[in-house]
Formats: C-alpha cells, sequence, structure tokens
C-alpha cells in the first residue's frame, strides 16, 4: 500500500500544478484502439504527418526517420489521412492477452 | 431522457419565441436539442447566437423588452459572467426563464455539481427553484413561464437541476400533450402601459437613470412581486397539478410530521434522502423527516416554520459554502427562525460541494448528528463539513 | 432495486448501452435510471455508465457503490482498475472476451461474482460488421440475469436505431442471448 500523495502538512493551498511537462506521465497511448503504422519504404519523410498530428505524437528522429510516439497516438487516423505518399496504414490494436486466447 | 432534454422539451411545449444562449458544461445539450426543434420545425422560434453568455443575456433581455417569451440556460462561469445583467433583468421586470444545471465556479476549476453558481445569484430578484428530478425539471419550467409572466410577479426565474446528477440522467418522463400545455399556458401577452415593452407606437426609453429618491421604492416593489410570487407558485401549481396530475409545493415535508429531526435541503441531495429516511425508519425506528425546499428564492419561511416546529433539531444541508459565514441555506432558515417561540436545533451542514457524491451513508451521518443534537441540545461543531477528508484539511 | 455497472472505454457505447437498458425496463412497466460517470468525455478513456432497475419510483441519484451485475465491454480496462470492485457477493458479472470462465479468473479481468464471459466482439464483428458490443452484450445480459426480456431489448433498439442498423443489432443480440442461455449456467 502506498503512501498517500498529500497529508495535511503538504495539501496546497490551490489545485496549481508545480511539475512542468508533468501530461509526459499520461500514457494516452493506451486508449488506442487502432494504430498507425509507417511503411519506412513509401515515406517520403515530407513531415506532413507530424503537422497535423493533433497530439503532437509523430517525431523525426536524429536519423531523419518519421516515428510514431506510440505512449502518446491515440489512433485517430488523421496522419494516415493526410499522408501524400499513403504510406501510413490503420490497423486493430491487437489488445492484451486478455482479449486474445491464452 | 435526460434532464437536459426534459428541459428542451418543456421550452418547445411552452413554445417560446427567442432562444438565445452559450455552451458550457453541462447544460450544452439543451440548447443543442433547441437548435435541433428549431431548425427542423418542431419549434417556430428565433434562436439568436450569441458570443458569450453577457451576449445571450443581453439578447434575452432585448428580446423580453419586445414582447418575446425567452428562455436561456447556463450554469457555473456562464451564470457568472451574466451577473449584473441578472440583476438588469429583474430590475427591468422582465419574465425570463432560464435553467440552470448548477456547477462549481471555479476555482478550483471542475464541472461538477455544486450551488455555488445560483448563490451567487440569490439576491438579484430572479426567483430559485430547485428540482428534484427530470420529470420536476419538465413541469416546472412550464410552470415558470406562467409564474414569470403573471401581473403581479413579472421577474425572471431560474429552474436549477443538478449539473450531471440530473441533466445527464435519463429517466422516464411524461411528456405532456401540446393542447394542454397550450391551455395551460397561453401565449405571452405584456401590456404596453404597464410592462418594460419597446413599442414602436408607444415609444419609451427602457431602464432610466434613477435618483436617491426612488431606488428603494422600485426595489420594493420587486420585493412585493417576490412575496407575491409565493401565492402564485402555490396556484399555478396547484393548476398544474388539476391539469396534469402532478404538483410540487413550495416545499415538500417528507415523513416531517412526526418526525423528530429533520435534514432540509435543495435538489437531488432530497432525493436520495427520502430513501435513506424510509430505510432508517423502518430499520431502526428513528422518526426522521426530509423537507425539500423548492422554493429558494422567494424562501418559503411560513413553510418551513410549519414543517419544523416541533421537531427537535434540524440540519440543514447547503451545497454551496458562504465563506466568512457558513452556508447559505443555514442563513436563511436560521434568519426565518430568528423570531420563532419554538424552534429546533440547527446543524450547519456543507455537503456535495464540486460534485462530492451525497451517498446513503453521508446522509444517515447527517440525521445521526441531528439525533445527538437533538438528544444532548447542542451541536458538535458551528458547521459540519460532511464528507471532509480530515486527512488532508482540519484542525 | 438492481444496479448495474458498465466498463467500456469513452466511444464504446457503454453509455448508450445504459440507456437501452433503462429503456428497455421501462418497457416492461419497471422503474429505470441510467447516467453515466461524470467526467471529460474523451474517446478511448475508460468510463463507468450505470443503470438503476425497480418496481417502485427510484429516488437514489448517488453514485453505485454496491451493483448486482457489471457488464464489461472492453476487459483491457481491468489492467487499471478492479472491475468488479463493490460487486454484491451473489453479483454477475458479463464479461466480453473470446476466453472461459477460469480464464477470465486467472487474468484478474473479474475476481469475484458469477462469470458470464460472451465474446461479444466476434458476434458484432459477424453480424453488424464493427466493433462496437453494447447491444450485443445486453443480449448476453438477458439471458445470464433474466433482469429484463429480450423482446423489451429489442423494443428500445428499434426506438433508438434507424430500421436497417436495428434489425442487425436485434439478430446479434439474440446470437449471444442463445449462445449463452445454451451454455445452462453460468460458471463462476
Amino acid at each position: 500500500m502506498s503512501k498517500p500523495y498529500w497529508n495535511k502538512e503538504n495539501f496546497p493551498i490551490t489545485p496549481n500544478i508545480r511539475n512542468p511537462g508533468g501530461s509526459l506521465a499520461f500514457k494516452c497511448g493506451q486508449w488506442r484502439m487502432v494504430k498507425p503504422i509507417i511503411d519506412e519504404k513509401k515515406c517520403t519523410k515530407c513531415g506532413i504527418c507530424i503537422t497535423f498530428c493533433p497530439d503532437d505524437a509523430i517525431e523525426k528522429t536524429a536519423k531523419g526517420i518519421i516515428e510514431i510516439k506510440y505512449d502518446y497516438c491515440k489512433g485517430c487516423g488523421i496522419c494516415a489521412n493526410e499522408c501524400p505518399a499513403k504510406a501510413i496504414k490503420i490497423v486493430a490494436e491487437v489488445g492484451e492477452s486478455c482479449t486474445t486466447e491464452g | 431522457m435526460s434532464g437536459n432534454r426534459a428541459i428542451a422539451e418543456a421550452v418547445k411545449l411552452a413554445q417560446v419565441n427567442v432562444v438565445s444562449a452559450y455552451p458550457i458544461t453541462p447544460q450544452t445539450s439543451i440548447v443543442e436539442y433547441l437548435s435541433e426543434f428549431i431548425a427542423n420545425g418542431e419549434l417556430d422560434a428565433q434562436f439568436l447566437q450569441a458570443e458569450s453568455e453577457f451576449g445571450a443575456m443581453s439578447a434575452c433581455i432585448g428580446a423580453s423588452s419586445v414582447g418575446a417569451r425567452v428562455f436561456t440556460a447556463t450554469c457555473s462561469q456562464g451564470l457568472a459572467l451574466m451577473h449584473e445583467l441578472n440583476y438588469v433583468a429583474a430590475g427591468l421586470r422582465l419574465p425570463i426563464v432560464m435553467a440552470v444545471t448548477n456547477r462549481q465556479l471555479s476555482q478550483p476549476l471542475g464541472m461538477w455539481c455544486d450551488h455555488s453558481d445560483a448563490m451567487g445569484e440569490r439576491d438579484s430578484g430572479w426567483l430559485q427553484i430547485y428540482v428534484e428530478s427530470c420529470q420536476e425539471a419538465l413541469d416546472t419550467v412550464i410552470q415558470a413561464f406562467k409564474i414569470a409572466e403573471n401581473r403581479d410577479v413579472l421577474l425572471p426565474i431560474m429552474v436549477c437541476l443538478d449539473g450531471f446528477i440530473l441533466s445527464h440522467t435519463s429517466e422516464a418522463v411524461d411528456v405532456p400533450d401540446q393542447k394542454a400545455v397550450r391551455a395551460f399556458l397561453p401565449p405571452y401577452k405584456p401590456d404596453a402601459d404597464y410592462n418594460t415593452l419597446l413599442d414602436v407606437k408607444k415609444p419609451l426609453a427602457a431602464g432610466g437613470g434613477c435618483p436617491p429618491g426612488y431606488t428603494m421604492e422600485f426595489d420594493y416593489k420587486k420585493y412585493e412581486a417576490q412575496e407575491k410570487a409565493k401565492e402564485l407558485l402555490r396556484k399555478v401549481d396547484g393548476e398544474f397539478g388539476e391539469a396534469f396530475g402532478r404538483q410540487y409545493g413550495l416545499v415538500e415535508a417528507y415523513r416531517c410530521d412526526d418526525a423528530d429531526v429533520i435534514m432540509a435541503a435543495m435538489g437531488t441531495i432530497v432525493s436520495t434522502a427520502k430513501d435513506v429516511a424510509d430505510k432508517l425508519r423502518e430499520e431502526k425506528g428513528w422518526r426522521v423527516g426530509v423537507l425539500k425546499l423548492r422554493s429558494y428564492r422567494p424562501f418559503p419561511k411560513q413553510e418551513v416554520l410549519k414543517a419544523t416546529a416541533h421537531a427537535k433539531a434540524l440540519a440543514v444541508v447547503s451545497r454551496a459554502i458562504s465563506y466568512g459565514v457558513g452556508a447559505p441555506v443555514f442563513s436563511d432558515v436560521a434568519a426565518t427562525m430568528s423570531h420563532a417561540s419554538k424552534k429546533p436545533i440547527l446543524l450547519n451542514v456543507i455537503a456535495g460541494i464540486g460534485g462530492r457524491d451525497v451517498a446513503q451513508k453521508d446522509i444517515t451521518v447527517v440525521f445521526e448528528k441531528a439525533l445527538k443534537a437533538a438528544e444532548t441540545g447542542k451541536v458538535e461543531s458551528e458547521v459540519e463539513w460532511l464528507g471532509l477528508n480530515k486527512s488532508l484539511v482540519g484542525g | 432495486m438492481k444496479e448495474i455497472r458498465f466498463h467500456g472505454r469513452g466511444g464504446q457505447g457503454a453509455v448508450v448501452g445504459s440507456e437501452i437498458l433503462a429503456d428497455a425496463a421501462m418497457r416492461e412497466g419497471k422503474y429505470s435510471q441510467s447516467f453515466p460517470t461524470f467526467g471529460a468525455e474523451r474517446r478511448g478513456a475508460p468510463l463507468m455508465a450505470f443503470t438503476r432497475i425497480d418496481d417502485k419510483p427510484i429516488r437514489l441519484r448517488c453514485q453505485v457503490y454496491e451493483p448486482d451485475y457489471v457488464i464489461v465491454l472492453d476487459a483491457s480496462i481491468s489492467q487499471y482498475q478492479d472491475l468488479t470492485s463493490g460487486l454484491k457477493p451473489d453479483g454477475t458479472v458479463i464479461v466480453n472476451t473470446p476466453l472461459t470462465a477460469e480464464k477470465v479468473k486467472e487474468a484478474k479481468i473479474a475476481t469475484k461474482g458469477r462469470i458470464c464471459p460472451v465474446d461479444a466482439s466476434s458476434i458484432a464483428m459477424k453480424i453488424i460488421g464493427g466493433s462496437i458490443l453494447n447491444t450485443v452484450i445486453l443480449g448476453a445480459f438477458a439471458a445470464a440475469t433474466g433482469e429484463v426480456k429480450l423482446k423489451s431489448l429489442f423494443e428500445a433498439v428499434e426506438n433508438r436505431f434507424p430500421k436497417p442498423v436495428a434489425e442487425k443489432n436485434i439478430q446479434a443480440m439474440k446470437e449471444a442471448y442463445e449462445t449463452v442461455k445454451s451454455r445452462g449456467d453460468c460458471s463462476v
């Protein structure tokens, strides 16, 4: 049983958020029901998907490769819709073992 | 249907002429339904798009001033944004009806139910009715137009329903027949010689500047109108009962006649409390009652005194806080009892803040404390914060 | 009075499911109430919806703490919360899963109660042609609990969806119902 985060001594006076970047800890990718897969061979690295992603869940790595940040991708499919090279495929999200046999 | 849908159906049945509103959770679907009804011709009204709640109430004041039957809806920050205009609407004696899906005022920011929003308007001159079911929400909106438009009242009315708890809860609702509603509530007929009515044939400037010699007297007339509204509330409710088989009263004294202790509250807390009262009577033999304050403004002083005079203790539950003194509903009840020769011990209870659930066990605690006060002759604390997390705050 | 708790993700139709169940009960002359957990509405986030059914008017308006039944539309939510928390000792939990009741317990999807698994996803995919299974699982609920008649659920669905959609849903609900019924009592 973990210790409660707050107690009488440290309960703040207002619900101000004091840790910057706290939303990074919230892996909303878990909400996903479908996921985008980039076909690297077709990808022209134009970066349009990055521009359109509403969740800032796509990035260009140091090597110049476009990668989906699956921790945050919610599977909206906008990237696949906008990709001019049709390099992004939307596939069903395969869940944990609880949704498949064995 | 949901409480929001019930409200929209009532507004449609009331055949309003103008709707002007701005979306805010959890009221949004009221306005969505209404714009749908208007768009598909089910409701022959004008929808005035507003850029904010201030704009919406401005539009309502304008529309009501030209004789339209007007409706709007809001809550929380939206109601607060209307604040200065709420006093104008009441001061110009405009019979606007507004649904308020009670939601907490920021800060802290939240979308959940408490009565802090409407409490901020309790001195504005608007009537305030608190409902406990989706059916009552529908019925009360229809009643509201009839009361507001009455020559002896001519004050705006807010119909308050607990945000989410009623607005987003679906249950069976009987939607009355349009013809029957029309017979009960004929079209609004303002009097150009009496009401605030902008009429090119009888031009006037609404809301002139008023010197110290007259303001008090104009305010007195508003005060009188709220007193007269008590009688109208009873009358219209009775007529509604005859026409539709349902009536609610200014208060509902549930099993109070032989109660040792009574809990007074507004909104859905009352609904759950009735269930708990029955259970406690049956299982523990406690003689407990629930006093529903349906009309909050005007405050039903006589009814409250009558229902509670014999009780040993009365726990007054407010779903809002009055910083610096306690809680608003308690203050009103205590003031009402200030001259009473015989009165119960009063407990000041704050509950359900920011959507905090008021469950059966919480209500049982209220009755327990009331019984203890009745027994000992005194209260444990000046203000009882029901369900307060004492590991975080408090002495 | 019976209290039912639905677990699903935003967008899976848990809220609509709770409303259809309430509607069906109303058609049988019962009193009913349905409401969602009131929070920020977002697709994919786990949420709960509730239905109360009773023979007399329902005055309780607080949250449901001890459901008689739990309906799970998406078993993957079990990784974030205890889906059978508060379930009455003799309660039933209907889970959308291809797993057996034993495996459901092993995987800690449901840790107590009478477990009734049904592969609603497959039935929905096969008959309706989509992944929304809120009505399908209600068919299984009717069979597992007898709290509401299949016919009433059909009427509620017909009332809510356009004819071609309603028909497919009804077919799928029938199959889910028969699947559960043919297995006899749901195993523990």
